[in-house]
């Protein structure tokens, strides 16, 4: 069948069940924003105020749907906006598809207005990327773009269109194939076969020498990473966690791979890890990190890192494996698939004395009753007033580790927060993705007064598709975590972390359309709380908190893992 | 079982790649190298023996450790389809050079012609002026030449970086569980 080239680029999504797309157009990609307005009906297009807020809202829709983020947007600054939601999605493996078009080939090279080379600058901070020059290869290239996102260790993607390539008087052979048989078309297989590419099937050799590892050990500590949230490998963790009887580290990225408020958890792990978790990496010996990168915000010190104890890494990607932290032995292939298989292999042990020697130094989440709010008393309040398994994006900083800290995330996607790239301005893109997917779950989005001054006029787009986030702006009138470091290490030099500024969160969010309330203490919360839950609109509750908060505890960068600065 | 145990001595290793010959791959390979901030000594990109597909050599300097990581890195670029660490012992590496010598008297004529004939290196363009010399042979032959010539004065010299193929029946089809492990690691269809 002949169907115009943007056609069988929208065509394209519909196989892979693409129903919402984020973006901005712009000169370059008219002609498929032309095609989209005849889709209206098939393909829903969230117009965002700014590129990178659609690039953090399809990351946001990714993580917490499971599904491919979609997210399209124009050459030159329009795709150079892109970069940060790219890399921001390449540092945590989500599986993003951006869509960006270039200038026509005639002006391709010739520094052409609003030309750049996006396929390049993308290069290290995607899986892949496609320069489409040829208008018949749309489909190949659509459905490899949809396959290399998804599969493996999940990520970005970008294709690049020429204009000429997607001009309306072109038309392609094409034929719609939905994208479970399209992973079996000429092309896709053979791409398969050059890259020798087979279905991650974990040596059993290997599994068996895990078991034997188990059967030795007496004080296992087991790590769930982010590979056990992209990978939907919770219910295979819990089970081997129970099995196991052993305690749960979990990683940021880990944050709803394992359930939070499980009496197996012993919390965070890494630079604000609790006591719990990081004693006990100190005193294990045997570790198994599941989808785990042992970065430098968890293996702090990557030579002493665990060195008392045998280190098992288990995860998709080879390149991951002796990376940071060297290891004793590992299995390659899906959290899911390598789990289950232990799973099977594995008996029931008890390790009572070990478990609750190490479960004994968490300590209970102290909610101080003070006058003044404090962190804590805004995160509890919270907690009590939403429904159980409401989504939190966060942005990064010091709200960030609090909100990780306190929240007891039970599945994956309910934690969304850029963890490897700690990008500022991040959450409120990705609360508008996980709201456009999630539409019957509450989203609240805890953001600094830094953060959100980054990305507020992603406000306007809450406003815009009616989606009623709730805010929570940890007002402190500073760059926390930065305040935290000169505070500690920097003798109180506050060199321009001091954010004694403009704007009013309060009429900000009243200027857009939205409500707001300021609070300074727990009673004005939780009634704030109330009428953001009610009120069927965007909410912003801008908390008044003191600027000398810290986060607790607090390990600095290449120390050893239990030397707390604070405790 | 022990923790893997590698070599932490720094010295050169080589990288054979078979790659999809598509635009931009070179590039992308490259690039991975500077970006994880390793030096190239040296790297050479042509045709295999199989249509579409290009062979690049690549040699640096560096750890054990360090040089796994590199391949294990290169292995995920989806252009890459095959990523081996060639030893220095159960392989042949060899270079090629072009080197236009000052040559205006009969005597230096007679002398570069010698040296050139030592080394088995061939004279390939002569002048008034000038010898050109054509030498193959391995990295410190290529090196060994080039000093002897630059007591001559060098004009001009162009040389390939070094090329390198595993001696017997090994080659870098080969399967191992190893190449399985990364095909994992880059995608999954």
């Amino acid at each position: 069948m002949k169907v115009r080239a943007t056609q069988a680029i929208l065509e394209c999504l519909l196989e892979q069940d693409v129903d919402t797309v984020f973006g901005y157009p712009g000169g370059t990609i008219l002609n498929l924003y032309d095609e989209l307005y005849h889709y209206q009906d098939k393909i829903k297009h969230i117009l965002t105020a700014h590129e990178q807020g659609a690039s953090h809202a399809a990351d946001g829709y990714a993580r917490s749907t499971g599904k491919v983020g979609v997210c399209f947007a124009t050459s030159g600054p329009g795709a150079t906006n892109l970069t940060t939601g790219i890399a921001t999605a390449y540092m945590d493996s989500s599986p993003v598809v951006f869509i960006t078009c270039n200038v026509s080939e005639e002006l391709l090279g010739r520094d052409s207005f609003q030309e750049v080379d996006i396929t390049g600058i993308a290069m290290p901070i995607t899986k892949a990327t496609y320069l489409v020059r040829d208008p018949q290869t749309i489909p190949d290239v659509m459905r490899q773009a949809f396959a290399v996102a998804a599969t493996g260790r999940p990520g970005p993607v970008l294709i690049d269109f020429l204009k000429n390539v997607t001009a309306l008087n072109v038309m392609i052979d094409y034929e719609f194939i939905p994208w479970t048989e399209n992973r079996n078309t000429d092309s896709i297989r053979e791409l398969a076969v050059s890259h020798g590419l087979k279905a991650p099937e974990p040596d059993l050799n290997d599994i068996e020498t895990l078991v034997e590892l188990i059967a030795q050990a007496e004080k296992p500590l087991l790590i769930c990473g982010g590979g056990v949230v992209r990978g939907r490998a919770h219910e295979q963790f819990r089970e081997f966690a129970e099995k196991m009887d052993a305690p749960v580290a979990i990683t940021v990225m880990g944050g709803g791979g394992f359930p939070g408020a499980h009496p197996l958890t012993t919390g965070m792990i890494g630079m604000h890890g609790t006591q719990a978790s990081n004693v006990a990496c100190n005193t294990c010996d045997l570790l198994i990190a599941v989808g785990c990168r042992f970065s430098d915000r968890v293996a702090l010190k990557p030579t002493t890192f665990a060195q008392q104890a045998k280190i098992v890494h288990i995860d998709i990607d080879r390149s991951e494996i002796d990376k940071n932290v060297r290891t004793d032995h590992h299995i390659i292939g899906s959290a899911k698939r390598v789990l289950a298989e232990l799973n099977q292999r594995l008996p029931q042990y008890d390790r009572t004395e070990w478990k609750e020697k190490i479960l004994s130094l968490l300590e209970d989440q102290q909610i101080d009753e003070q006058e003044k709010l404090t962190p804590s008393q805004v995160l509890d309040t919270i907690e009590q007033a939403v429904p159980d398994g409401s989504i939190v994006a966060t942005d990064v900083g010091q709200h960030q580790m609090w909100s990780i800290q306190h929240f007891h995330f039970q599945y994956p996607g309910q934690l969304l927060t850029s963890g490897g790239f700690g990008t500022m301005g991040f959450g409120l893109g990705a609360a508008i993705g996980a709201k456009v997917g999630n539409p019957d779950k509450v989203v609240i989005h805890t953001t600094g007064d830094g953060c959100f001054r980054m990305n507020c006029h992603e406000l306007a787009t809450v406003q815009y598709y009616n989606l009623p986030i709730i805010t929570v702006v940890f007002n402190n009138g500073t760059l926390g975590m930065v305040r935290q470091w000169q505070h500690l290490i920097y003798q109180e030099h506050y060199s321009q972390t001091t954010l004694d500024r403009a704007p009013d969160f309060v009429k900000l969010a009243e200027a857009y359309g939205l409500k707001g309330k300021r609070v300074t203490n727990r009673q004005e919360m939780k009634e704030a709380m109330e009428e953001a839950l009610t009120c069927g609109c965007g909410y912003v509750i801008d908390c008044i908190i003191d600027m000398d908060e810290m986060v607790r505890p607090m390990v600095p960068g290449g120390a050893h893992i239990t030397d707390f600065l604070l405790k | 079982m022990k923790r893997t145990e590698f070599d932490t001595q720094k010295k050169y290793y080589t990288l054979s790649l078979l790659v999809q010959d598509i635009p931009g791959v070179l590039s992308q390979v490259a690039r991975l190298f500077s970006r994880k901030g390793y030096n190239i000594e040296s790297i050479v990109s042509g045709e295999s023996n199989h249509p579409g597909q290009t062979r690049i050599t690549i040699v640096i300097k560096g750890d054990e450790l360090m040089v796994n990581q590199i391949a294990a890195q290169c292995r995920k670029l989806i252009p890459v389809q095959v990523v081996k660490i060639l030893e220095e012992d159960t392989s042949v590496q060899r270079e090629t050079a072009l080197i236009k010598v000052m040559a205006v008297d009969r005597t230096t004529r007679d002398e570069v012609i010698q040296i050139a004939n030592i080394f088995r290196a061939n004279i390939i363009d002569v002048s008034r002026e000038t010898l050109t010399v054509a030498a193959f042979g391995d990295h410190s032959k290529i090196k060994a030449l080039i000093k002897l010539l630059g007591d001559f004065g060098i004009l001009e010299m162009a040389k390939t970086g070094t090329l390198a193929i595993e001696r017997g029946r090994s080659s870098i089809y080969d399967e191992s569980k190893l190449r399985e492990e990364y095909n994992y690691g880059k995608n999954v269809l």
